[in-house]
């Protein structure tokens, strides 16, 4: 509490300040139990808390004690942050930002709604959802839907810059959270199903004005890739990397956007991400290995040079964005070797992959759904997927069946959790598969550039839809599996009290066990969480935070049961409406145990 | 369009069980067995191209697009086309809904009566979730 509050003293004196002091103060802050100053609770994304007032024992005895409405009513993705005694909250469209006083629960010391134009409402393919505002030196930022980023004075919300990021006009727009490193906020870019060319930037905390950016797809100096030091499975990529890879000027057109999760480690000085989907779904429009979609990105934080790359899905037949979180973990232990720095990335395309953060060598990639079909098996040798020819959509007009995972993923971006003191990861899935019938389209700007449509449904003999589990990422095995009746879109908290805690697309925040995830405390929220869970202590007391708001992808089919040609199959549990469990609206709750 | 009443010509002329009647020449779609003419097919499958991203999967709706099936129930084809067309907003305290103008795309303005065929046939129950299967020709 007294290193708190010191540190608070220190914020309140840098206020303004800027520059390489924010990354030592941030540095400092993400290490505090405490507070929950980033979305994915540190640098390193591990959604973990040293916490452990709430544990195993007395869980069962968490109750809700405070609660707010955002008042708006989609998707609402993310979570809350805290610093110091504020608790900052986001919604989606209208993007209204809450700083709310955790000394008086609930009381709003200001919020901040900025003016934007509803059309781009329009062009948000999956909900209007935002994936949360990242702090640092008594500021806040926000990367709104129309691709605005702001930031404002974290003490009364008033805007100090604003700075246009892309153009909605052309189907650009933003949900994910910004992140903020050393004196530069980075930002990406949505608008996968748009035919947007993704790219991540950079901008100076200062003034707003750009450091650096960086294309997925495009040229070598677009891409910010160096061909003879950015490496590929430890070889140079070599010239035109990306551009060789398509035909024609199919690239300008490439997708690869960047919509999911930064991670950052601060000693190698480089940031990690993923890109999505490469232009339209249908794969025979755009042939070749449509690099570099779907790919695990270092880059370095100050030039935004690639180090490496590594594309998990060439050319992409089933729209499994790359986007998803990137965990980076020390001193992992894999397969019996020790490895300093590792990355561990829970792919849609239902691939756990670790690598060696530092030199992007592959080391383990395996099912962490064993529906998981489209594939054998990774190749460790080229990196490559060997992809199963009966699931293959590169047939146009052609119906292709039972294909697993679903579009959806075996999970999307709603963040795992690792836990140090277990080793393992605790995840959030899916478990769905699809029809996918591809067909050929034309790219009008700021339309949707998808072509193929398609049917969800749980795989053959399953009446579930989700799973939350627990994954050993240096074997690449499955510890335990708990099933769920709808997809688990929410991301995950790991506790030093040996609990892992979710949300379900019912409204349930639940408590598991770490050991064998054996459910210790459920309750209803107003609404189906999407939202991720913190906690924190305020007055030496620990809490738990989550947003509920049903949306987003999950949003889509789900409102109104999935359907398929496996309706017949008599899964009637499975395809019961997600309506009949809840409601729209944007609410927070915040638990405690009972003084 | 011409394809569509070629179809139903020939549907007449082979006097098939289910001819229709002087009521159901004026339903946009055909549907015998499950299966769909060509149009209505066609219609499908644009639909899931520009329309299943927020109306969701067989026109039934998502947590922030209305339930075309049931709208459909309501509206007339011209109101139908011009939303589709022209777009609509309706941002409010309770709401933050905005259906974009499709006029000039495409793939969606050249196949307008397909969709609506599509959709009519789903909003009048004639056709169930899914992929429906073709007819011959």
């Amino acid at each position: 509490m007294k290193l708190r509050l010191a540190v608070a003293t220190a914020a309140a004196l840098l206020l303004g300040a800027g520059g390489a002091l924010a990354n030592e103060q941030l540095l400092q802050l993400q290490r505090d139990a405490n507070q929950w100053v980033m979305p994915n609770g540190n640098y390193s994304s591990h959604r973990y808390s040293e916490l452990n007032q709430i544990n195993r024992d007395n869980v069962r005895n968490l109750r809700p004690v405070w609660s707010f409405s955002t008042g708006v009513l989609r998707g609402h993705e993310g979570g809350p942050l805290v610093v110091g005694d504020v608790m900052y909250i986001h919604t989606p469209f209208p993007n209204r930002v809450f700083a709310l006083d955790l000394n008086n629960p609930g009381r709003v010391r200001w919020r901040y709604e900025p003016q934007q134009d509803p059309s781009v409402i329009g062009v948000m393919c999956c909900d209007t959802v935002n994936r949360g505002v990242a702090y640092a030196d008594g500021r806040i930022y926000l990367s709104q839907a129309d691709t605005t980023l702001v930031a404002l004075d974290a003490e009364n919300g008033r805007e100090i810059w604003k700075v246009k990021n892309g153009d909605a006009s052309k189907g650009e727009t933003a949900t994910m959270a910004p992140m903020v490193f050393g004196d530069k906020v980075l930002v990406g870019i949505s608008g996968g199903e748009y035919g947007v060319r993704g790219h991540v930037t950079a901008y100076n905390l200062r003034d707003g004005s750009m450091a650096w950016r960086a294309y997925s797809v495009g040229t070598d100096e677009e891409i910010k890739f160096n061909p003879q030091r950015t490496t590929h499975m430890g070889q140079p990529v070599g010239e035109n990397s990306s551009l060789r890879s398509w035909e024609g000027d199919q690239w300008r057109l490439g997708g690869g956007t960047t919509w999911g999760w930064f991670s950052y480690d601060p000693q190698l000085n480089l940031i990690y991400y993923g890109s999505g989907n490469p232009g339209t779904w249908n794969p025979s429009q755009r042939p070749g290995d449509n690099k570099w979609s779907m790919t695990i990105f270092a880059r370095d934080a100050n030039t935004g040079e690639a180090r490496w790359v590594y594309q998990m899905t060439p050319h992409d037949e089933w729209d499994y964005d790359g986007v998803n979180e990137m965990i980076l973990v020390d001193n992992m232990n894999v397969r019996g070797r020790q490895v300093p720095r590792a990355l561990v990335h829970f792919d849609r395309n239902g691939f756990a992959y670790t690598l060696n953060r530092e030199t992007g060598e592959l080391l383990v990639a395996e099912k962490y759904d064993p529906a998981v079909n489209w594939a054998t098996h990774v190749d460790m040798q080229t990196g490559r997927p060997q992809v199963d020819p009966r699931f293959s959509t590169r047939r146009e007009d052609e119906n292709v069946t039972n294909i697993c995972p679903a579009a959806l993923g075996t999970k999307d971006q709603q963040p795992a959790a690792f836990s140090p003191r277990t080793g393992l990861f605790y995840v959030p899935t899916n478990h769905v598969c699809m029809d996918y019938e591809p067909f050929r389209v034309s790219y009008t700007a700021g339309q949707p550039f998808i072509g193929a449509t398609l049917s969800m449904y749980p795989p053959q003999g399953s009446q579930h839809m989700g799973n939350f589990i627990a994954f050993d990422a240096g074997e690449g095995k499955i510890v335990w599996s708990r099933p769920e009746r709808f997809s688990v879109w929410s991301g995950a908290l790991a506790t030093a009290g040996d609990i892992a805690f979710y949300g379900t697309l019912e409204g349930h925040l639940k408590a598991v066990d770490m050991r064998d995830g054996r459910e210790l405390y459920s309750f209803r929220t107003p609404s189906g969480i999407i939202g991720n869970v913190n906690t924190f202590t305020h007055r030496g007391k620990q809490y738990i935070a989550v947003l509920s708001g049903v949306g987003g992808w999950a949003g889509i089919g789900m409102a109104a049961g999935l359907s398929g040609d496996n309706e017949g199959l008599g899964a009637v549990g499975a395809y019961r409406s997600l309506a009949d469990y809840t409601q729209l609206g944007g609410v927070l709750t915040v638990f405690a145990l009972p003084d | 369009m011409k394809l569509r009443i070629a179809a139903a010509l020939l549907a007449l002329a082979l006097c098939y069980p289910a001819a229709p009647t002087a009521a159901s020449e004026e339903k946009p779609y055909r549907v015998e067995n499950g299966r769909v003419d060509r149009a209505t097919f066609n219609g499908y499958r644009r639909y899931g191209n520009s329309c299943m991203q927020c109306h969701g999967p067989d026109g039934s709706g998502s947590s922030y697009a209305p339930n075309l099936t049931e709208s459909l129930k309501r509206m007339s084809q011209e109101q139908f086309n011009d939303v589709v067309i022209n777009g609509r907003q309706n941002v409010n305290a309770q709401a933050q809904n905005v259906m974009p103008s499709f006029g000039y795309v495409e793939d969606v303005a050249l196949y307008l009566n397909d969709i609506y065929a599509y959709l009519k046939a789903r909003s009048d129950g004639a056709l169930g979730r899914g992929r429906p299967q073709r007819l011959e020709n």
